[in-house]
């Protein structure tokens, strides 16, 4: 254990002091606050002046004559489409509207503008419907029935439990936001930081280190030390933005509010973000060591990676089927596919409940993987450490493990 | 196992290593033997049924052409890779994770860590071997300070040239005051000065009983710096043995001489080769060199050199090399 330590030590400190890896750990806050900031400007700049707009009407069915005031919008009547156009043609006005006599009949409003654009804007849009079914309903409904029409209903989902009481996480899109970002994080977190172990291993091989190295330790104390070193690396990185996102989110609700303020986060998320990311990373970096014990350069050691990485993404590519349905068959086969099972189960714990059955299934099967993985990248590493130049195909591959 | 009377080693303890140095030392324990090993690589036979030991206080030269099967067996001695058959023992047992700590092995193939700086580097690798910083850093320090790089241990090891980096590899090879070197192919790539620089400090651990094995396919540094030779063709132990005894085992019945005067026909001489600034004289059977001087010097021939003609190692490699290719060109069907 001892030499051990010491290659666990020199990872961490070697990762710890990498660009890139300082670049990933500052991206999440720094793109947050950047994000936040990017809103307030925009947010500031696009305010809408305090003037009012003026919007001329031709009443030709009658009886529109109230609801003219629309907060930002005023309705200005006219008598008839000449008197309107004059005014919009003077610029008193910016638009008008003629309404035919037939309007109730066919629905039809005709608009004038000076202006081209590709639909109206929504404000125009909401002050005009509202000052048409306003006259409509005048006299015929209260006030309030008028309001109700005008504003569409907000519908309040309550989540409960099989036994009837209120459930603790009510799900939704509040729900899903922060493991959503989390999984993404975590995929790049699990790739950068596996990559690093095959970049290590590559550079040891490329730089003839690694026969040095092997006569002072053993292959099993050197993939150990490499991939549990360059883990604890990751893990601090995931540790940071665990720690510095309840900043983050508190100042994107005081400032953005909306969908921040009713963000939530599951339970256990926590706990279980952080055992699968251990698991997620040790699984793919003892898969990157053996890539890297029968890769000739690092290069081709990348190129084989890449492929490799593309199941910690993969969950992303269906995000829109699994929000549909996040408890389908499939996605409860594929938590069980240690590849995938990281990130997918992020995904899932932000949608729906999963029972406690599948994640510890999971997780025991990422466990046995790793294991095996793990014995797996030593025997590589310590038979085609040396090989130097040539790539063994995967039937010598495989003609190797067994034969040892 | 330890032997009876030896006292367990583990990486803080000096005293024990110092004691079972002399002990070994005392019993002549051999730093490295080597007992009828056998590897081979796929369908060929690259290290076949080779024996040999190493012993304290000498530099032992590993030599044969590209591809004999040196590197081989250095990685075999090193636990790199297993052999299929056969025993190696690496200062009286079996190579473990615990003795590695008193090897220093300079591979063929090496490098060190190109961005990091030399110092983390030698301290980092010599962290490995059991020492720690406070030991490794003013080691490291009087090392890099021997070889005038003193001002180099805060560079970079990509900002090196390729002479000083070997120089580095060197000190990280011995900065945890071994008690066995391998140097495999240490002067290849080196010019005359940095090589100068490596013999000495290696000849410097022979002096302080350390073994060094010295892998090389240059017959000449061997014929200078090597106590003892193995030579390795095909695979196989070719020659084995001290330097002179093999050199004496080859030497022909001839002696070279310098001289003007000597007559055209010299009792006890069956042919004469004529050479630029001297000349080979081939001696009868039951004739000695002193008899052909006296004979020379009888008449009256001026003598500016006289010496017993010994093979270099260079020759005795060709002559042993080629019987071996001809005895094979003559059992081929």
């Amino acid at each position: 254990m001892g030499k051990t330590r010491l290659v666990l030590r020199h990872e961490f400190v070697t990762t710890v002091r990498r660009v890139g890896f300082i670049i990933l750990t500052l991206s999440l806050p720094v793109v947050a606050l950047l994000g936040i900031g990017i809103f307030q400007i925009i947010s500031g700049a696009a305010k809408p002046p305090p003037e009012m707009t003026r919007i001329g009407y031709v009443d030709e069915a009658g009886g529109f004559d109230r609801f003219t005031d629309q907060r930002t919008v005023v309705l200005k009547t006219f008598a008839s489409q000449a008197a309107a156009t004059d005014a919009l043609v003077r610029k008193e006005i910016k638009e008008f509207i003629v309404i035919p006599a037939d309007f109730v009949g066919t629905g039809v409003v005709q608009r004038y503008a000076l202006q081209r654009e590709v639909t109206p804007p929504p404000a125009t849009l909401t002050a005009i419907g509202n000052f048409l079914t306003g006259n409509l309903l005048a006299g015929q409904v209260s006030d309030n029935v008028i309001t109700r029409v005008q504003t569409p209903p907000n519908l309040v989902t309550t989540i409960l439990t099989p036994s009837g009481t209120v459930a603790p996480e009510q799900g939704g899109i509040q729900n899903f936001i922060v493991p959503a970002l989390f999984g993404l994080m975590l995929a790049l977190s699990i790739i950068f930081s596996s990559t690093y172990v095959l970049q290590g291993l590559g550079e040891e091989k490329e730089n003839r280190l690694m026969e040095i190295l092997l006569s002072s330790v053993s292959t099993r104390e050197l993939v150990v030390g490499k991939v549990l070193g360059i883990g604890a690396a990751g893990l601090a990185q995931v540790i940071v933005w665990a720690v510095t996102s309840p900043f983050i989110l508190g100042l994107a609700t005081s400032s953005i509010g909306g969908i921040f303020n009713a963000i939530q986060v599951p339970g256990t998320f926590w706990l279980l973000a952080v055992l699968y990311f251990v698991m997620g990373y040790l699984l793919y970096a003892v898969v990157m060591a053996g890539v890297a014990a029968v890769s000739t350069t690092i290069r081709e050691g990348q190129s084989i990676a890449g492929f490799l990485t593309i199941f910690a993404v993969a969950p992303f590519w269906f995000v829109s089927l699994l929000i549909l349905k996040p408890d389908s068959p499939l996605w409860v086969v594929l938590s069980l596919f240690p590849p995938m099972a990281p990130v997918l189960v992020m995904l899932r714990i932000g949608l729906t409940g999963v029972p406690a059955w599948q994640l510890a299934a999971s997780l025991a099967i990422m466990a046995l993987a790793i294991v095996l993985g793990l014995l797996v990248a030593a025997r590589l590493l310590r038979t085609y450490v040396l090989m130097y130049g040539k790539r063994p195909t995967l039937g010598q591959i495989i003609r190797g493990l067994r034969a040892s | 196992m330890l032997r009876d009377g030896w006292v367990p080693v583990n990486d803080l303890n000096v005293g024990a290593v110092w004691y079972n140095a002399r002990l070994m030392g005392a019993l002549r324990v051999p730093a490295v033997e080597v007992d009828h090993v056998v590897k081979a690589y796929a369908s060929k036979l690259a290290v076949d049924d080779v024996s040999f030991s190493v012993n304290m206080g000498e530099v032992f030269g590993l030599i044969g052409p590209n591809g004999a099967g040196k590197t081989t067996t250095i990685r075999m001695m090193m636990d790199v890779i297993k052999p299929d058959s056969g025993r190696v023992a690496v200062l009286g047992e079996k190579l473990s994770e615990a003795s590695k700590n008193r090897l220093g092995y300079l591979p063929e193939e090496r490098g060190l860590y190109k961005k990091q700086r030399v110092m983390d580097s030698i301290v980092y690798l010599a962290s490995l071997k059991g020492v720690d910083r406070a030991t490794a850093e003013p080691r490291a320090r009087e090392l890099l300070s021997r070889a005038g790089m003193l001002g180099s241990s805060g560079r970079k090891t990509d900002e090196l040239s390729k002479g000083m980096a070997q120089i580095v590899q060197f000190i990280v090879t011995i900065v945890h005051d071994p008690d066995l070197v391998v140097l495999d192919e240490p002067f290849a790539a080196l010019d005359p000065v940095n090589t100068e620089l490596i013999k000495e400090m290696f000849l410097r651990l022979r002096d302080e009983g350390k073994a060094v094995v010295l892998s090389t396919h240059q017959m000449n540094q061997v014929e200078e710096l090597c106590d003892r030779i193995l030579m390795i063709d095909d695979g196989r132990a070719v020659l084995y043995g001290g330097l002179g005894e093999i050199k004496a085992r080859y030497a022909g019945h001839s002696v070279i001489v310098d001289a003007d005067g000597v007559p055209a026909q010299v009792p006890g001489v069956a042919e004469t080769h004529e050479h630029r600034g001297y000349r080979e004289l081939v001696l009868t059977e039951g004739t000695s060199p002193q008899q052909v001087l006296q004979r020379i010097v009888g008449a009256g021939a001026t003598v500016r050199r006289f010496e017993v003609a010994t093979p270099s190692l260079n020759e005795i490699f060709l002559r042993v090399a080629g019987k071996r290719g001809q005895d094979a060109a003559s059992v081929a069907p």
